[in-house]
């Protein structure tokens, strides 16, 4: 059975008025236990309302997401979020600014747990744990378990959202661009991690980036989207010794169109 | 200004300190300010005074009171999260809806208590009906700040901080964000109507007009602490409050006592905390001023 299973997924935007947008057309997509898919694509070509509507952040138009073969379509975001967690572009967003370290990660350990009032929030044998994990980041973290994560720098929070969003092995984990907002060596880093996070855990995984590179770099199945269809879907072998030129060659073949590389690396 | 119109300062302080903290959650945990607080104040004082006067036992009169202030919690948070109309207009609505209701509970416009009446200010004697409402204010006070510093440490109060602060994150982490607000809004309007429960035992008097203007006693007294003392834990913060209400009850008395007209007491309210919340801006000004200043001497002194 499929970890992800999108059936016939389409999202209208304003539908019924002249400004109509299908944004997304009858995609169909599987995810196999330990699949890392990337999906890159240019501006409006329906990454980011694929993965809102996979997350539960977008309610959708016509058809269904199923997760662990469950139908979750109709589910919101914190309900579906005992099967999925996300890390998103903006790294202010992952984390509760005024709330510390370990209160952010003890936040992210209860995620689909129901939260009592009669138990600290921060469980003291939940400390050690932290630590551990913020060590393997080498971001010098593991001693700042009580700082506000609002005075750290946009890459140890990204760092800190990306610990808990595996904290807990989710179904699903998806990955919102989550490089974009950082500086090339920083974002290195953080892709870095994510990859070793993601193996070591053998995290079911959706990533959507701009970024051709990395789309390549990593992962074991690439998808590229075009006006809300899969124009590309490349498996693992055919993923190897894949290069951005022969990426957009590839493009042009199959839609008879330009790629623009620019765009879709600065968009 | 004589010593009791000081003693008398600080245990209404200490009294409206509790709505102060009401407030405070709306306001500074879900970055709401919420109008629902000019209703609840007086629901809490009607229901307690009708309790009373039917024979109830002030300790339960108190609890009935609290309950039904978090009961206009409860609809004002269904209100704002489940039907999402805008915070400030929610607080209105309920207000003005409670308005109808705290005549009905008290089935006039005021309640006065006989002076034999029970009330939990003469339950046990302390010595003096000062020392009684120190004794009284104090220890509600003081349950009241550890039951919330408590309660926002547990997992639940850890998420309804973090509703406040990145609804994303919460949502991501399972978080129920419309739950949890509506938890805060009954937490809070609970505690507004305690105050106002405890404020109509001391006088033994309730009326139903009596919320009006409340809200903004209750934000100057948590801006008053905020400006004494900048970026402090949860609880410490909320030691903050009942000091700054008891400044604010300084301030007002000694405004009455310099001969200030009562009628114009509402209209200095809203300049005092007009002016309050206009200090930070201003100190930042004085700072940039006092900046440039030195700036141009250097550059006199480089000549």
């Amino acid at each position: 059975m499929p970890v992800l299973e999108v059936k016939k997924l389409n999202q209208y935007f304003e539908k019924g008025t002249p400004n109509e947008n299908h944004a997304l057309k009858e995609i169909n997509l599987d995810l196999e236990h330990g699949d890392f898919v990337v999906i890159i694509g240019g501006n409006g070509a329906g990454k980011s309302t694929l993965l809102n509507s996979v997350a539960g952040s977008l309610p959708v138009s016509y058809g269904h997401v199923k997760i662990n073969g469950e139908d979750v379509t109709y589910e919101n975001v914190s309900k579906r979020s005992r099967l999925i967690s996300r890390v998103f572009q903006d790294p202010r967003s992952g984390t509760a600014p005024l709330l510390t370290v370990e209160e952010n990660l003890s936040l992210a350990l209860h995620r689909g747990i129901w939260r009592n009032f009669w138990t600290n929030g921060v469980k003291k044998s939940d400390r050690k744990l932290f630590q551990e994990k913020l060590a393997q980041l080498n971001l010098g973290l593991e001693d700042r378990l009580g700082a506000e994560i609002g005075l750290l720098s946009g890459g140890q929070r990204q760092a800190i959202t990306l610990l808990m969003a595996t904290i807990k092995s989710p179904s699903l984990l998806l990955l919102d661009e989550h490089t974009a907002a950082l500086d090339p060596e920083t974002s290195a880093t953080v892709m870095e991690l994510t990859d070793r996070l993601v193996q070591e855990q053998k995290i079911t995984t959706l990533m959507i980036t701009h970024n051709m590179d990395d789309a390549i770099k990593y992962g074991n199945r690439l998808i590229m989207l075009d006006h809300g269809e899969i124009a590309i879907e490349l498996n693992e072998k055919e993923k190897e010794g894949m290069t951005v030129p022969k990426l957009m060659q590839l493009f042009k073949e199959r839609s008879g169109k330009e790629l623009n590389n620019d765009a879709m690396l600065l968009s | 200004m004589d010593i009791d119109i000081i003693i008398s300062s600080v245990y209404q302080g200490l009294l409206w300190s509790i709505m102060a903290i009401g407030v405070y959650l709306t306001f500074r945990i879900l970055d709401i300010a919420d109008m629902t607080a000019e209703g609840s104040f007086p629901l809490g004082a009607a229901i307690t005074m009708q309790a009373i006067v039917s024979g109830v036992s002030p300790i339960l009169a108190t609890i009935y009171g609290f309950l039904g202030g978090a009961a206009a919690g409860l609809v004002s948070g269904i209100l704002h999260t489940k039907l999402k109309i805008p915070a400030l207009l929610t607080g209105i609505l309920t207000m003005t809806g409670l308005y109808s209701i705290n005549l009905f509970v008290m089935g006039k416009a005021n309640i006065s208590l006989l002076a034999t009446a029970k009330t939990l200010f003469n339950l046990h004697d302390f010595g003096s009906s000062t020392a009684n409402t120190i004794v009284i204010g104090g220890v509600m006070v003081t349950i009241v700040i550890i039951i919330l510093v408590f309660f926002f440490n547990t997992e639940m109060g850890l998420a309804a901080r973090a509703v406040g602060n990145n609804q994303n994150m919460s949502a991501a982490n399972g978080i129920n964000n419309d739950n949890m607000k509506i938890i805060v809004y009954m937490l809070s309007n609970g505690l507004i109507a305690l105050s106002g429960s405890l404020m109509a035992q001391l006088n033994g008097y309730a009326d139903v007009s009596m919320g009006i203007g409340t809200i903004v006693i209750a934000l100057a007294a948590i801006i008053i602490a905020e400006i004494i003392l900048k970026n402090l834990s949860f609880g410490k913060r909320l030691i903050t409050i009942v000091i700054g209400s008891m400044i604010y009850r300084l301030i007002i008395a000694f405004v009455l006592d310099r001969g200030v007209d009562p009628n114009a007491l509402r209209l200095f309210y809203s300049l005092m905390l007009a002016v309050f919340l206009a200090i930070p801006l201003i100190s930042k000004s004085f700072k940039q001023i006092k900046q440039r200043r030195l700036n141009n001497q250097d550059q006199v002194e480089d000549k």
